[in-house]
């Protein structure tokens, strides 16, 4: 991840989603569980499960400069990428690891959901859908690499390496029996629930690991 | 802020090596005041050289604390809100009991009869002095270099005594480079002839090895873009080379001058001595994992490394992350852009007071 993902992750979560991911989040967590957020940035949703869900939150993050302020606003945040952010911690750590508009920015996203599943019992992703009408007709009518508002990057320089739609996460939770137990598909800041892949902006997924 | 030295003196203190020493003077200064709750106590760790005086001016020497720009009303340790105390460590040369201390048994100065310390026997006689201050917890210990060092000691020899660490530019254990570079400074001491085997109290003390110590110290200090910002290869005074070996190079010249200013304020031997409790410090003391070492500790950690620090890169600090979260505690790290090598920690502070900051803010918060 390149810290330009981390900015694009940044605005995703300021501008696209407003505070609709951290209401949906919000909804998820569990007050008092143990949260990690991988790609924290500057520790806003963390220091907010905090002050409203009294989390016990711990965050990764690959940029300096917001690994300073999220330590400066009182959030545990450890230096680092996602592959190192996970693989010190010990099986079941935490309650929920989330990973928020990151997943298609990793080299390998499989692996990446596997270790969020070994660290936490549960793990959140969300993720912009690139089965969303605009992308898809984008690619048709212009016959380029798509651009939208949530794919705003030129292809050589998008920190998007994994483009993937809310068929494709449900077919590899499936490849990996993961249990599927909650799916929001939002356009904005509403839910959609008719043809979410075509319709849906953004999903987030809370999953866990299926029985095996 | 004008600071006085103060001095306690404690029985006796028994060390790893299975000596005795007794009785113990510590020389210690504290800024800012200790609340009802004594709940808001921050003990400040000095490096190799440092000592008590942390902050402020002397009020004996009119000299700027080591740490001065850190700690003060409105800084990052800020004495509105916190009680900081530095003491000046076992085997120190400024106020704490060290070799150039007078034995009692014989009334002449230890010298080398002085017992070899290690860093648990620093933070053992430090934990005495938070005892006699009644302080039940300290809010936060803290330091860089070898304070570093004393501050995960106590997180891991005191876990209830201690509520946060904040270790910077530091390890758990030396490596070889690290043991090497002490080693180096050591037999410059014990090479000048004045050295006499320890005993030059009263007689010309070995200044010129201590010098040289000093000089290498200053250079593992820095980094190889500071001192080509700071010296280049300008000349010293003089437009071609002397073709001598005077001084030609800026670079000399600070050398040589911090080296014998160096010579002014600290003991030969306490530079022997203190090296080597540096060397010998492994927080897993030679058993099992790093994370095992760290199965008892409670405190939450703010772990900080340098980007130019070569002596004490960030891998060390790294190290201690890890192990941190494998125990699954409470960690923020960073490392932090600087150019000044392993003193960024001392010189460069603006990011490090607005981190250091609110993670003391939130320390304190969570705490009360």
């Amino acid at each position: 991840m390149t810290s330009q993902a981390a900015s694009g992750k940044h605005a995703f979560v300021r501008e696209s989603l407003g505070r609709s991911d951290y209401a949906i989040i919000g909804e998820i967590v569990e007050p008092r569980s143990r949260v990690l957020d991988l790609g924290c940035g500057e520790g806003e949703l963390l220091q907010w499960l905090v002050e409203s869900k009294d989390v016990e939150a711990r965050g990764v993050e690959i940029s300096r400069e917001k690994v300073q302020r999220a330590i400066a606003r009182g959030v545990s945040v450890f230096q680092g990428d996602i592959d190192e952010g996970l693989a010190d911690y010990p099986d079941g750590a935490f309650d929920y690891v989330i990973l928020s508009q990151t997943l298609q920015e990793t080299h390998h996203p499989r692996q990446v959901l596997r270790e969020m599943l070994r660290v936490g019992r549960r793990a959140i992703v969300a993720f912009p859908n690139f089965g969303h009408w605009r992308v898809r007709l984008s690619m048709l009518w212009s016959g380029r690499a798509p651009r939208t508002r949530l794919f705003p990057y030129a292809w050589y320089d998008s920190p998007n390496i994994h483009f993937l739609t809310v068929r494709d996460f449900e077919e590899l939770a499936g490849m990996e029996s993961l249990a599927v137990e909650r799916r929001y598909c939002l356009a904005g800041s509403r839910r959609v629930s008719m043809l979410p892949n075509l319709l849906a902006e953004v999903a987030v997924f809370l999953v866990s690991a299926g029985a095996r | 802020m004008i600071v006085e030295a103060n001095s306690v003196r404690f029985d006796s203190l028994a060390l790893d090596s299975g000596a005795t020493l007794a009785p113990v003077d510590v020389a210690y200064e504290t800024y800012g005041s200790l609340n009802a709750a004594k709940s808001n106590a921050i003990l400040v760790l000095h490096a190799f050289s440092g000592d008590a005086h942390a902050a402020g001016i002397s009020h004996e020497t009119g000299k700027q604390g080591w740490w001065d720009n850190m700690i003060g009303p409105g800084k990052a340790f800020d004495t509105n809100h916190y009680f900081v105390i530095c003491s000046n460590v076992l085997g120190g040369c400024r106020g704490t009991t060290g070799p150039s201390s007078i034995n009692p048994a014989t009334g002449c100065p230890y010298a080398m009869s002085f017992p070899v310390i290690t860093i648990s026997d620093m933070v053992r006689l430090q934990k005495m002095l938070i005892d006699w201050f009644g302080i039940p917890r300290l809010l936060a210990v803290t330091g860089g270099s070898m304070g570093g060092m004393q501050a995960l000691e106590w997180a891991v020899a005191f876990p209830d005594r201690v509520v946060a660490a904040i270790p910077v530019a530091t390890t758990t254990r030396h490596s070889a480079q690290q043991i090497a570079f002490n080693e180096v400074g050591r037999q410059a001491i014990m090479a000048d002839p004045d050295w006499n085997e320890g005993n030059y109290y009263g007689k010309q003390p070995p200044g010129r090895g201590l010098s040289v110590a000093r000089m290498i110290g200053h250079i593992t200090y820095m980094s190889d873009d500071s001192m080509r910002e700071k010296f280049g290869r300008r000349l010293r005074g003089k437009e071609a080379f002397g073709f001598g070996f005077d001084v030609d190079f800026e670079v000399e010249s600070y050398l040589r001058y911090r080296g014998s200013q160096f010579v002014n304020r600290f003991d030969a031997n306490s530079y022997l001595y203190i090296t080597k409790a540096m060397d010998y410090f492994d927080l897993t003391n030679g058993q099992g994992s790093l994370a095992s070492a760290l199965a008892r500790v409670k405190a939450r950690f703010l772990v900080i490394s340098f980007s130019s620090d070569w002596l004490y890169p960030t891998y060390q600090s790294q190290e201690i992350v890890r192990a941190l979260r494998a125990r699954n505690c409470d960690v923020g790290y960073v490392e932090l852009e600087s150019n000044y090598g392993h003193d960024s920690f001392l010189v460069d502070v603006g990011e490090q007071t607005e981190l250091v900051r609110g993670f003391l803010a939130n320390t304190f918060e969570k705490a009360a």
